[in-house]
């Protein structure tokens, strides 16, 4: 009989690709960069990355990498960082096979939560979803999930963020539309964190960051990365190759890209700043050619996206990916089963910052109802790779010994002791019940549940900590921004 | 088979090559260009049309007949008299002010061409003048514009106003499209048509021209 109590599983985890076929990926998207180059529409950028040695050819406003260029970025690239609360508490260590949920994020609709139609967002709306966000266990960050229509659309990137600052404690997943944007961002995390070496110190958003495929950067999405680079803003690199439209049909080939596309990614911020954080990211699709749209919810999207995570974690960066969400339209089966089993792939593959909670239609509309549901996929996938571990299992006679004696173990001290931990028990939206409860309880459907479960998690929500001193600092920058833009005020909150 | 249909057959198929050769015979055989045009090339785009909207091919297949289609016009085109009409129509087509995605506008743009229309490609971050401008210049028929930003929308209303300001509203058509935007959108700002995918963008700038 064995003796050793301290036996311990490894995490279960997944794994699609050999080390030599990883080497092999980079090695081809070292080729590219330094033979085709990479378009980056940025004037400084070019310059400055000439300035290092590289080549460019100005009149396409291509880059060549080399090597050299490339591994001096790699090695000032900080093998993980972690976030910080608005009130600088630690939430996040984004390194090894951690895993964290975070709402998709920048939906152009909204489902409403009574007619289950969708309708673009007001401000109560995005409060409401700050509210939810800030209740729910498994989701450790916001993003800026979708943009208030009734600001000016100019303001409406910074303005998303301001919201969040002001109800939610969770750090953000942000982004900017535009190149002015993102001065408003940073004095509004500024403000949250008291200076400038502060927010440095402390994490409050990663912003998303897009090269476009294939292989360019616009001017917009590169002068974001050199900025967050300057604060020391976290950056993830979103590159988005369609795999058979604007990448390589094969998911090698997508790989790939989206290694060539990452890494140019990577030296424009090392370069600016070197050790600047950053996510190995992104948003890849295998694009279809029926209906011409980018499905998330492909298994071969899910693929690509947990195989450049293990690049990623290869070149010791952490990472993340928009894969725990659905193309489907309502919540319904399709959405319940595309956002699971991209949950549960990213978690089983350690991709540290998983993006899609919420989230249907192709990225483009959010559901507070999907929200509380995806909660509960997120708590089951953190459950799944806590893995299966003995917990006072060894020596087993004892407790089979009791369980013949008492009849049974609902009271044991070991089942009390380890009954929350072993079981994960989900929120009412998931239904246990036997039939006739259920029914007598209304036979209430998954969106029915879901709609109740948004009402009684927002009634829980405490107010955030901030200090009020700090809320109406945040407000005068915010209206600051609005005036400049010819709003005299803010949209009216109810709080 | 007669000549005409085999173009249009070869046209389906995305055959490239045989189109070229089909064309030579037919002139050859002194069929006139505009109908070797209407009952070949365009007969056959039609039916691709129709086949990709039942799902019985995918857009590859789209592709290769839209380019085969281009080929087609290229051979065609010098044949022309000055005063026929050569293309179905012009088209000032581009991604609008402060937005940088062009996937979806450059695959309209490959389907109009490939249906026969003359597309005047703009590219992306379009100002509203630069649309007018060109339409006018250029004697377009119709603006095509994209837009997949909720921030970027409001820069198509520009082009619609800029238009009627002009007194050119109806003579110029605009057609939107992109993920945020939707018929009810198309309605609100006054724009004359809405297109979901590459496919039904032609047929709803077909509709419109027809109309005009
Ligand atoms: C690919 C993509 C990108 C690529 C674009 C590459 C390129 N060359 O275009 C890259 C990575 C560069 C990118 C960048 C950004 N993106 Co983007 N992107 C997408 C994504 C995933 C798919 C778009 C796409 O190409 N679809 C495939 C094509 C074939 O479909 P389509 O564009 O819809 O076009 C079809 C129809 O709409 C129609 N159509 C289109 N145009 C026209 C025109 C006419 C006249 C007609 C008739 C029809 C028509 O026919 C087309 C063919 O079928 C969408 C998600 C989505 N649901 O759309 C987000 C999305 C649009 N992006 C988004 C965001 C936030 C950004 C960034 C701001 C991110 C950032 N912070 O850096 C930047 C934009 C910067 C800027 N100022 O523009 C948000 C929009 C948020 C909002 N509420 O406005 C979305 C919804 C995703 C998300 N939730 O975050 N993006």
């Amino acid at each position: 009989m064995p003796t050793n109590d301290n036996l311990v599983n490894p995490r279960p985890f997944l794994r699609f690709l050999s080390d030599a076929m990883i080497e092999r990926i980079i090695t081809e998207a070292r080729d590219i960069l330094s033979k085709l180059g990479i378009e980056i529409h940025n004037q400084d950028i070019l310059a400055n990355l000439q300035g290092h040695g590289a080549k460019v050819d100005k009149s396409e406003n291509r880059v060549f990498l080399t090597d050299a260029i490339i591994d001096a970025a790699l090695k000032t690239t900080p093998g993980s960082f972690k976030l910080y609360d608005v009130l600088g508490n630690e939430t996040h260590d984004l390194s090894g096979y951690n895993v964290y949920f975070t709402p998709g994020s920048a939906a152009l609709n909204l489902l409403d939560g009574k007619t289950q139609q969708i309708r673009k967002p007001v401000t109560a709306d995005y409060v409401n979803y700050a509210k939810l966000v800030s209740v729910l266990q498994n989701i450790e960050s916001q993003s800026t999930a979708f943009i208030p229509c009734d600001v000016h659309e100019l303001i409406s990137d910074s303005y998303r963020l301001y919201l969040s600052l002001l109800y939610c404690e969770k750090p953000v997943v942000t982004g900017a539309f535009t190149i002015e944007a993102f001065n408003v961002m940073r004095d509004l995390q500024i403000a949250v964190r008291g200076s400038a070496e502060e927010l440095a110190d402390k994490p409050l958003t990663i912003f998303s960051c897009c090269p476009t495929s294939p292989l360019k950067w616009s001017d917009v999405t590169s002068q974001n990365v050199v900025d967050c680079a300057r604060c020391s803003i976290p950056v993830e690199f979103i590159s988005m190759p369609l795999s058979g439209f604007m990448a390589p049909v094969t998911l090698v080939g997508t790989l790939v890209q989206h290694t060539a596309e990452t890494l140019s990614g990577i030296v424009i911020s090392q370069l600016t700043n070197p050790g600047a954080p950053v996510l190995y990211g992104g948003s890849p699709a295998v694009f279809d050619i029926r209906y011409e749209t980018t499905p998330m919810g492909a298994i071969g999207t899910q693929m690509i996206d947990c195989a450049y995570n293990e690049i990623g974690k290869y070149l010791h960066i952490p990472t993340q990916a928009y894969i725990s969400l659905s193309d489907a339209k309502q919540l319904d089966a399709q959405a319940g089963l595309e956002s699971s089993m991209g949950a549960t792939l990213a978690a089983l593959a350690g991709i540290n910052s998983i993006s899609g909670p919420g989230m249907l239609d192709f990225e483009s509309c959010q559901s507070l109802e999907k929200l509380v549901l995806d909660n509960e996929i997120c708590g089951m996938t953190l459950r799944l790779i806590k893995g299966i571990q003995p917990k006072e299992d060894f020596p087993a006679l004892p407790r089979f010994e009791e369980l013949l004696r008492e009849k049974h173990l609902l009271i044991s001290e070991h089942t009390r002791k380890y009954l929350a931990e072993e079981m994960c028990l989900p929120g009412k939206v998931i239904d246990r019940a036997n039939r006739t409860r259920w029914q007598e309880e209304g036979g209430l459907t998954l969106v029915e549940r879901a709609r109740t479960e948004v009402d009684e998690l927002l009634g829980k929500y405490e107010p955030s900590r901030l200090p009020d001193k700090v809320k109406k600092e945040l407000t005068g920058i915010m209206l600051k921004e609005a005036r400049r833009c010819g709003m005299e005020k803010l949209p009216e909150i109810l709080i | 088979m007669d000549l005409l249909k085999q173009i249009a057959m070869a046209l389906q198929c995305g055959d490239s090559d045989g189109i070229g050769e089909l064309l030579q015979q037919a002139l050859d055989n002194k069929l006139a260009p505009k109908e070797i045009l209407d009952r070949g090339l365009i007969a056959g785009m039609n039916v691709v049309g129709d086949r990709y909207k039942k799902h019985e091919i995918f857009l590859p297949e789209v592709l290769l007949a839209a380019k085969a289609m281009h080929m087609g016009m290229e051979k065609l085109k010098p044949l022309f008299l000055k005063d026929e009409v050569v293309a179905r129509g012009r088209i000032v087509i581009g991604t609008v002010q402060g937005d940088i995605h062009d996937i979806g506008k450059n695959l309209v743009a490959i389907m109009l061409s490939g249906a026969g229309f003359e597309v005047i490609d703009l590219g992306k971050d379009v100002p509203p003048k630069k649309f007018i401008e060109t339409a006018i210049e250029h004697n377009a028929k119709v603006i095509g514009m994209s837009a997949l930003l909720t921030t970027t929308m409001p820069i198509m209303k520009k082009v619609v106003e800029g238009l009627k300001e002009k007194g050119l509203d109806g003579k110029i058509r605009t057609v939107i499209g992109g993920a945020p935007v939707s018929n009810e959108f198309a309605a609100q700002i006054g724009a004359d048509g809405y297109g979901y995918d590459s496919v039904q963008a032609v047929d709803c700038i077909r509709k419109l021209i027809s109309l005009s």
